[in-house]
């Protein structure tokens, strides 16, 4: 036990006396920006691919869209973030001659990433809102759009919050890897730690309670929101 | 008003509808009777395009509006139509049910107003022909208050009007079906279509629907019901069309249509259900 306080002491010594302190926070800072935006940027496109995916098929909507949001689903569901990420980093922007700070590149290849599979959450949000309320509101006169945009997709949200909770704790874990491409997260911050106290047991210890701690707020936060839109069930 | 020519519709190989012609005037209220799977909420479905007619024409105003050319949400707005389901927007309460499609089309067609005269406007500053702009006599916050308080008449109306702000879950099936029709009239329309309205509700809650169906009814409004509450279809109706397998088999007044039938068809469906 004595061998773990001297650890403990060699961890602190670091974290606390030297600038640990300011990488891990600048980490943690970086680890949720990523997953926040990125999560963001993956409802946004995940949202506009699921409303084509589900547009009638013999409306005159151009076909090509339609085989595109499949190729893109394909691709960035069938290979890891981290190829999609070294590539989009050391090939796809170089080759396009565009000049991004890590960090950026990291929260676009992560949005990217999650609008893939997003897509898939919302478009079975949406396909479990009885079709009558789209009827509904056509048969108003709203127009597609707008009957999606105000009668559907709220609906499908509010079924696929907790599914959406799910992709959100995926995302924050994922950003463990963005160091591939030199973006400062927590592995970066913890890792500076353990090499220059020539010890990782506490590092990584704490980075894993970090990020455990990180996920039950993002599930607590889910379920109060939950809890807010669910008041559209609720009898009183 | 409306007038249906050689209507058919088909899901694949099925043919559902089989060529209809009829005509809908102004005022009148048509009961479709009829079995089930004859294509009465087809045919009812067909009218506002909610199904897209595969072959045939909808005149309704002057307009075919089975023509995919043609923008049918403009037609709509004139075309109520309830559900055997309600259908009421489960993340709207129930004022916000009603409001819903009177603002937001209202407010739409005033951004469309605006930004058609800042382009007359454009237009005018280089021609010496100057075209008259359009009249902007509403704001959007006049819009939202005339809206809540045409849907509050309509729920005073019907005695719902505590129930303005809580959500349809909470309310029961009559109430539901009440509501979804004055959320039909409050687009003003020229012509209400019922599905079935009474088929989804307790029984004891039937009589509560119809009487504010015959209340309308009475006020003038022209309707076409698909029904298989005979009584009333016999009470409101001005024209009764019976319907198989696709066609018109009958249509008459409903005194000589349930009273003398003509068809053999009619007679043994009539057998059944009375």
């Amino acid at each position: 036990m004595g061998n773990f306080s001297r650890k403990l002491e060699r961890f602190w010594e670091i974290f606390y006396e030297y600038d640990g302190y300011q990488r891990v926070l600048t980490g943690l800072k970086n680890t949720v920006y990523i997953a926040v935006v990125g999560l963001a940027i993956g409802i946004v496109i995940g949202t506009i691919i699921a409303i084509i995916e589900v547009f009638p098929k013999y409306k005159r909507l151009p076909r090509i869209l339609n085989g595109f949001c499949r190729f893109y689903v394909a691709l960035f569901r069938g290979t890891p973030v981290v190829v999609q990420l070294l590539v989009a980093y050391y090939v796809v922007l170089p080759l396009l001659g565009i000049n991004l700070p890590a960090l950026n590149v990291c929260v676009l290849v992560f949005g990217l990433n999650s609008g893939a599979y997003v897509s898939e959450i919302m478009r079975s949000g949406i396909l479990s809102v009885d079709p009558g309320q789209m009827e509904a509101a056509r048969a108003l006169g709203l127009s597609y759009r707008v009957s999606m945009m105000k009668v559907v997709v709220p609906q499908a949200v509010k079924n696929i919050l907790p599914t959406l909770g799910n992709e959100f704790i995926a995302l924050i874990k994922e950003t463990s890897v963005v160091s591939f491409v030199g973006a400062a997260d927590l592995y970066v911050a913890f890792n500076y730690i353990g090499t220059n106290s020539y010890e990782f047991m506490v590092p990584y210890l704490a980075m894993a309670l970090i990020y455990i701690v990180l996920v039950m707020a993002i599930a607590f936060l889910v379920k109060i929101m939950e809890r807010s839109l669910r008041k559209s069930d609720r009898r009183n | 008003m409306i007038d249906v020519i050689d209507l058919k519709k088909s899901f694949g190989k099925l043919e559902v509808l089989k060529g209809i012609t009829t005509t809908i005037k102004e005022g009148e209220k048509v009961a479709i009777i009829g079995p089930s799977g004859s294509g009465k909420s087809t045919f009812l479905r067909c009218l506002n395009c909610l199904e897209d007619p595969t072959s045939g024409s909808i005149i309704f105003e002057g307009v075919d509006i089975a023509d995919m050319r043609v923008d049918i949400n403009i037609h709509r707005r004139h075309m109520g139509m309830v559900f055997q389901q309600f259908n009421l927007f489960n993340n709207k309460t129930v004022i916000e049910n009603i409001m819903l499609a009177p603002v937001y089309l209202a407010i739409h067609d005033l951004r469309m107003k605006k930004l058609q005269n800042f382009f007359i406007r454009i237009k005018n500053a280089f021609s010496k022909h100057k075209t008259p702009l359009y009249e902007i006599d509403t704001t959007p916050q006049k819009i939202k208050e005339e809206a809540r308080e045409n849907a509050l008449r309509l729920l005073r109306r019907i005695g719902l009007e505590e129930k303005a702000d809580v959500y349809p879950s909470t309310l029961s099936g009559g109430q539901k079906q009440r509501i979804a029709i004055i959320r039909a009239m409050a687009m003003n329309p020229k012509v209400i279509l019922f599905d079935e309205p009474t088929s989804a509700l307790d029984p004891e809650m039937v009589g509560e629907v119809l009487d504010l169906i015959k209340q309308l009814a009475d006020e003038g409004m022209t309707m076409v019901i698909v029904t298989h509450e005979m009584g009333f279809a016999r009470e409101v109706a001005t024209r009764v069309i019976f319907m198989d397998e696709g066609r018109i088999v009958e249509e008459n007044t409903p005194q000589e249509l349930f009273n003398n039938p003509q068809h053999p068809r009619t007679r043994e469906f009539l057998s059944k259900v009375l």
